[in-house]
């Protein structure tokens, strides 16, 4: 309720940011808040739905079966998301990611049947990856390829790459699963681990973003990349290093991820999970754009979205109607990213 | 470290004579654009020179190399006698060269502070080079104090300011990072009378300590007049032009520049007959 109050009464009460206003109503301090902290929308939204299908469902949607399931769900989005977003706050985009969240623990697994211990197929997998996301940024920044066509070719690949070297085959190896051991709980087994290395991961690009000069050079160059290059930031490799990152991140997730569930199916195909990812970023607040977006957005996005795929489950509607809440929930996060602009952007002509 | 210190102290000045920059036979064409045809220059310890032209003459593209940012096809850059070449920004800068440009290289979204200190950002030791937030807002607003650049906040994004406040950021930015050469590429053009002043003055400032030489691009002939030493005057990829201001008046530049100009019709004209 409180995140449409804004949008309605909006126009007549913008007024130049920046400005000392002596007595500032309550009101106004709570529109500038939501003008310019985009999280506190899609926080406001989550809070809601959450109490909406706590009093339909009651104990059946708060109890802990309920909330690891919505934690399920947003843990491998927000795990993509959360990289994700630092290449959309560069006006650049990784459509790979999903497919390197599923490509990673296929590595690892590969490295493990050939004999090598565990923790080193894991770090190979990583280097893997990352080699993934330097090729991606590569091949943007170097021959001039729109990122969404380099990452698109590199979902196909990378899927292709599973296929041909998993012959179709499932695999239920990852010895860790149902161990007891405290580095098998550590690495997913746990059933909240994966959401704690994924909140942890959170923090850690949060850091990242708003408190490093890698950081500001991110910015930067999303923001404003012949300035930025003029200014003296090396914009290619800040690209580079970000499409590395994003490509890290999901990666690592996604071997947590496997671990948590035993399996793996060649079959799965990483749009599916790219695109709720996106999705994550945009109601979190992140204009396509470039210049802005946080990581804390992303991460928000995609717990509304676990809540809204659990709760729906718990109230009976059938998982086949949240495809449409989806959709309509992500279209009415963009158009009030892009109304919020526009606020802001008349605020300032005056 | 020179970014760290404050920029108009004032030491003593460097007797003015000795040659900071030369550029002797600078080319560079686009594909088959040919936009430098063989720029000499010279540009002496504490001198403000001032280049003027036509749009197309070649003054933002010789500033882009000189600055790092484009390279030159042939001809070379003496800084302090020594020969040098710059592959990249980075490399001009870390010369001592420092550009502001016409087209403004603020970043919308980030804050007055952090703009002033992009490219030079105060970090903590250390492989993350965390930023010291407090210690940047600190010495900004000490700084644009000191300048009298008023800005509503150091927080406040670049986007919600006003274009001649950008264009102050980003001069000052430049102004206090230059240990050289500090080159504007039509530093007011977005500027109102006010902040056209306060503009000239701080770079007048800064030239009669006599620790940065400068070169400035404008359109404005009052402007310049004031600003500057020396005028050279660019016309197709070339300097026409070379006159000391306190020799020559507007009126003496126009006519040589309509002289100049007329000698290229009359050359282009004898070799199209």
């Amino acid at each position: 309720m409180q995140s449409d109050a804004p949008a309605s009464t909006a126009a007549p009460a913008a007024s130049p940011p920046g400005q000392q206003h002596e007595a500032e109503s309550v009101g106004r301090r709570v529109l500038r808040a939501f003008l310019y902290q985009r999280e506190l929308t899609p926080i406001a939204i989550t809070i809601a739905l959450f109490a909406y299908f706590a009093i339909r469902a009651g104990s059946n949607f708060t109890d802990t079966l309920s909330i690891s399931s919505a934690v399920g769900f947003a843990g491998p989005v927000a795990g993509i998301a959360i990289g994700e977003v630092l290449l959309l706050v560069l006006a650049e985009i990784d459509l790979s990611a999903g497919q390197v969240f599923l490509f990673c623990p296929w590595v690892m697994y590969w490295m493990h049947q050939d004999g090598l211990p565990l923790v080193i197929a894991i770090l190979i997998a990583l280097a893997a990856v990352s080699l993934v996301g330097a090729i991606n940024g590569l091949i943007t920044v170097r021959l001039n390829v729109p990122s969404f066509v380099t990452t698109l070719a590199m979902n196909f690949i990378l899927y292709g790459v599973v296929l041909v070297a998993s012959n179709n085959l499932q695999a239920s190896p990852i010895p860790l699963s149902g161990e007891n051991s405290f580095i098998a709980q550590f690495m997913g087994v746990w059933k909240w681990s994966e959401i704690l290395w994924v909140i942890a991961l959170t923090i850690i690009l949060t850091v990242l973003l708003t408190r490093t000069r890698f950081g500001v050079r991110i910015v930067a160059t999303g923001g404003n990349l012949v300035g930025a290059a003029e200014a003296g930031v090396p914009t290619r490799r800040v690209k580079v290093w970000c499409f590395v990152i994003c490509s890290f991140v999901a990666g690592l997730v996604g071997i947590i991820d496997s671990i948590k569930y035993g399996t793996l199916d060649p079959g799965n195909f990483g749009v599916d999970y790219i695109l709720y990812a996106v999705g994550a970023c945009v109601i979190g607040g992140t204009a396509l754009t470039g210049g802005r977006g946080t990581v804390v957005g992303a991460f928000i996005g995609a717990i509304l979205l676990g809540v809204l795929q659990d709760g729906l489950t718990v109230i009976g509607v059938s998982t086949n109607d949240f495809f449409i809440y989806v959709g309509v929930v992500i279209i009415i996060a963009m158009a009030l990213n892009v109304q919020f602009d526009r606020i802001i952007a008349r605020s300032r002509s005056r | 470290m020179s970014a760290n210190a404050l920029p108009v102290q004032p030491e003593a000045p460097v007797p003015a004579g000795a040659p900071a920059l030369e550029v002797r036979g600078l080319t560079k064409s686009f594909g088959a654009l040919s936009v430098l045809r063989g720029i000499d220059l010279t540009l002496r310890q504490g001198e403000v020179l001032g280049l003027v032209g036509d749009n197309g003459a070649g003054k933002s593209t010789l500033v882009k190399i000189l600055s790092g940012f484009h390279t030159q096809d042939s001809g070379e850059i003496l800084l302090s006698g020594e020969r040098v070449s710059f592959n990249s920004v980075e490399s001009a800068r870390s010369h001592g060269i420092e550009t502001v440009y016409q087209d403004l290289a603020l970043i919308p979204q980030l804050s007055v502070y952090q703009n002033l200190f992009l490219g030079h950002e105060i970090t903590m030791l250390g492989p993350v080079r965390f930023l010291k937030k407090g210690e940047m807002r600190k010495l900004a607003r000490q700084y644009l104090d000191e300048i009298n650049v008023h800005v509503p906040s150091m927080d406040a994004e670049a986007v919600d300011l006003s274009g001649g406040q950008r264009q102050a950021i980003a001069v000052a930015r430049a102004v206090r990072a230059a240990n050289k050469i500090l080159l504007l590429d039509e530093p007011l053009s977005a500027m109102g009378a006010r902040e056209s002043r306060l503009i000239i003055d701080l770079v007048k400032d800064l030239a009669s300590s006599g620790r940065v030489s400068i070169i400035v691009i404008d359109h404005n002939y009052a402007h310049l007049f004031e600003l500057c030493d020396r005028l050279n005057v660019m016309s197709g990829g070339r300097i026409t032009i070379n006159q000391q201001v306190h020799e020559t008046s507007l009126e003496e530049l126009t006519e040589l520049m309509v002289s100049s100009y007329r000698r290229q019709i009359e050359e282009v004209q004898n070799a199209g007959a």
